[in-house]
């Protein structure tokens, strides 16, 4: 079986945001990167899957500048086959039609079987790439599955997550597409012999002019730091006085002590 | 500006969410029309013309068949701008009617500022301010971000949709999350753990100041998936609504998904170490510290006062 996993390098989300100059986008400077977190459930579905069918490739694709190429690292340590990078400077200039359309035209005529994509990537979040490369390709798409499982004879059943823990029970025929939510699987962490060995295992760099299609059908205006609200008290210090303060508050303004 | 709505049906219900997207066309003194999925013989009370297609033919989920009778109804409508609610509905659908009319699809929207949206960004860290470049617009809204506004009393125009479609996917049902041992809804004060708590023993910190509070506690979804908490506490979207009297927050970075479920409480007090979590949008206070070193320390001082 030929499995393709698409991921994405984003900041950690606890770092420290910056304006870039062009005010469209954040100042990627000094940021921490890792993968995208819904990705990493991707990842580890594919390899799962491998595991179970056995004679399986996986290859992972990640559009971005040379530092993406740590990430796919970790997910060619994860067990992943080959990895293709797509090398573009300012992945964040492309809508997520641009970059579905760079997708779709890597995957198109490489006949894969099963495509995992994460349900949408922590910076941007418009959760729109997998369903449109899925849709790009013709194949049957699923978002935010939580659940997975391949019946053998290219059939799967999967559980989408809906509102309030509910969940939907659909079966696809492959080839498909499929969007991974949060707590689909628990990813395992590279040992440190499958580091080594991922350092062996091909890392193809694919310029994104290759690939590119039409243009973006929406465009980023702006990007800035919502006002803060006011109100919200913000307390810091030592430890035992934080502890104090906090407690005269909740003695003044709640009745939980009372 | 015509619109089309997409209402939703689940579970042999119409959602109320489609009150939202009808106050989004409000603010936008859009001409609303509505599109749904449902029982033919139950639609929502709607004063316009209801796009209206069989749930008993088209299932509840259906991204193949229910594309193709959108786009009719986009088609017939003439609709500028199709709106969806951010849901798992929504955002399964929305790309595939995007693509299909070459329009933008604006994720996630919270506000319309001067004609463009504006979308959360970096776990609600950022905002990002949005135009579509083209002719139709598919948009979906963030929950709650609009508030609901009952639809005005008047006839509906039911125009029925049919198409034939061989579908790939199969719906084979529902499944329902296990009801567990508390009932978050009923506690006065809640102390819920998030990711920042490192590792499971630390679980034990949040539950000590939980019971000094004479309170429960609860989690966000990282900890809950990671199995250290059961999934009966987890607050948020996908898990309890809960408006108890006090809501501590420790290391919880505030995501929009887990706010939802809390953001009713009464007072909120969050434990962070990172001073612009968003969080801070909604805490009453923010107490700037390790939790690790805090929660100890607050616990034993409670069990004094
Ligand atoms: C469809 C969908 C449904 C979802 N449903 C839910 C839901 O029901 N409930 C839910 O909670 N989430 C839900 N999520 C996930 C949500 O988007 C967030 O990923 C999640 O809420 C993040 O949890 P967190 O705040 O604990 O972790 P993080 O976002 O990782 O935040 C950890 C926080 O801890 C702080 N921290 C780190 N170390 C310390 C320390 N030592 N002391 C103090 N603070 C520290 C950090 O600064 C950070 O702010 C859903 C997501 C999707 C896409």
């Amino acid at each position: 079986m030929k499995i393709l996993v698409c991921m994405k390098h984003v900041p950690d989300m606890e770092s420290k945001f910056k304006i870039a100059a062009d005010g469209r986008w954040y100042d990627g400077g000094d940021l921490a990167w890792r993968i995208n977190e819904y990705d990493e459930y991707a990842v580890e579905q594919a390899v799962r899957l491998k595991e179970q069918l056995g004679n399986s490739d996986i290859t992972v694709l990640s559009i971005g500048p040379e530092r993406v190429k740590e990430a796919m690292k970790k997910a060619l340590a994860m067990g992943c086959d080959r990895g293709v990078h797509v090398l573009d400077d300012r992945p964040s200039d492309r809508d997520a039609m641009a970059i579905a359309t760079i997708i779709a035209a890597f995957a198109r005529g490489r006949n894969f079987d099963c495509i995992f994509t994460g349900m949408q990537s922590q910076d941007r979040g418009s959760g729109q790439v997998g369903i449109l490369v899925g849709e790009m390709l013709g194949l049957p798409a699923v978002s935010t599955i939580v659940d997975f499982s391949c019946n053998g004879d290219n059939r799967y059943t999967v559980k989408r997550e809906l509102e309030g823990g509910v969940r939907a029970v659909v079966e696809v025929r492959g080839p498909a597409l499929f969007t991974c939510q949060l707590g689909l699987n628990t990813p395992r962490y590279p040992t440190l012999p499958n580091i080594m060995k991922a350092k062996k295992k091909e890392l193809l760099t694919v310029p994104v002019t290759e690939l590119a299609g039409t243009g973006n059908v929406q465009d980023t205006v702006q990007l800035f730091f919502p006002e803060k609200k006011g109100g919200g008290l913000l307390l810091e210090g030592e430890i035992p006085e934080l502890a104090d303060k906090l407690i005269a508050i909740l003695k003044e303004k709640t009745t939980v002590l009372a | 500006m015509n619109m089309l709505l997409v209402a939703e049906y689940r579970q042999g219900k119409v959602l109320g969410n489609f009150h939202e997207l009808l106050a989004f066309a409000a603010q936008l003194q859009g001409q609303p029309s509505l599109f749904i999925v449902c029982d033919v013989n139950a639609p929502p009370a709607f004063p316009g013309r209801v796009y209206l297609a069989d749930v008993a033919t088209y299932k509840e989920y259906d991204p193949s068949s229910h594309q193709k009778l959108l786009l009719e109804a986009v088609r017939r409508e003439g609709a500028e701008m199709v709106v969806f609610a951010h849901s798992s509905y929504g955002w399964d659908l929305a790309p595939r009617i995007a693509l299909a009319l070459g329009a933008a699809q604006i994720s996630e929207v919270t506000a319309v500022v001067d004609g463009d949206c504006v979308v959360p960004a970096c776990n609600s860290k950022l905002r990002r301010r949005v135009k579509s470049l083209s002719h139709t617009t598919v948009v979906t809204l963030q929950s709650g971000a609009f508030s609901a506004q009952a639809p005005e009393v008047g006839p509906s125009t039911i125009i029925p949709l049919e198409i034939d479609d061989a579908t790939p996917y199969t719906f084979q049902g529902y499944e329902t999350a296990a009801a567990g041992g508390v009932d978050l809804g009923k506690a006065a004060v809640i102390v819920s753990a998030g990711r920042g708590i490192g590792k499971p023993e630390n679980v034990a910190l949040v539950a000590e100041l939980a019971k000094a509070l004479k309170g429960e506690y609860g989690a966000s979804r990282p900890v809950v998936d990671a199995q250290w908490v059961e999934h009966y506490r987890q607050v948020g979207t996908t898990g309890q609504t809960v408006a108890p009297k006090l809501y501590m927050a420790c290391g919880i970075s505030g995501a929009i998904q887990h706010l939802a479920g809390m953001k009713k409480s009464e007072f909120v007090v969050a434990v962070n170490t990172d001073k612009d979590a968003p969080i801070g949008e909604i805490a009453d206070v923010m107490v700037l510290a390790d939790l690790k070193q805090f929660l100890p320390v607050l616990t034993e001082k409670l069990r004094m006062v």
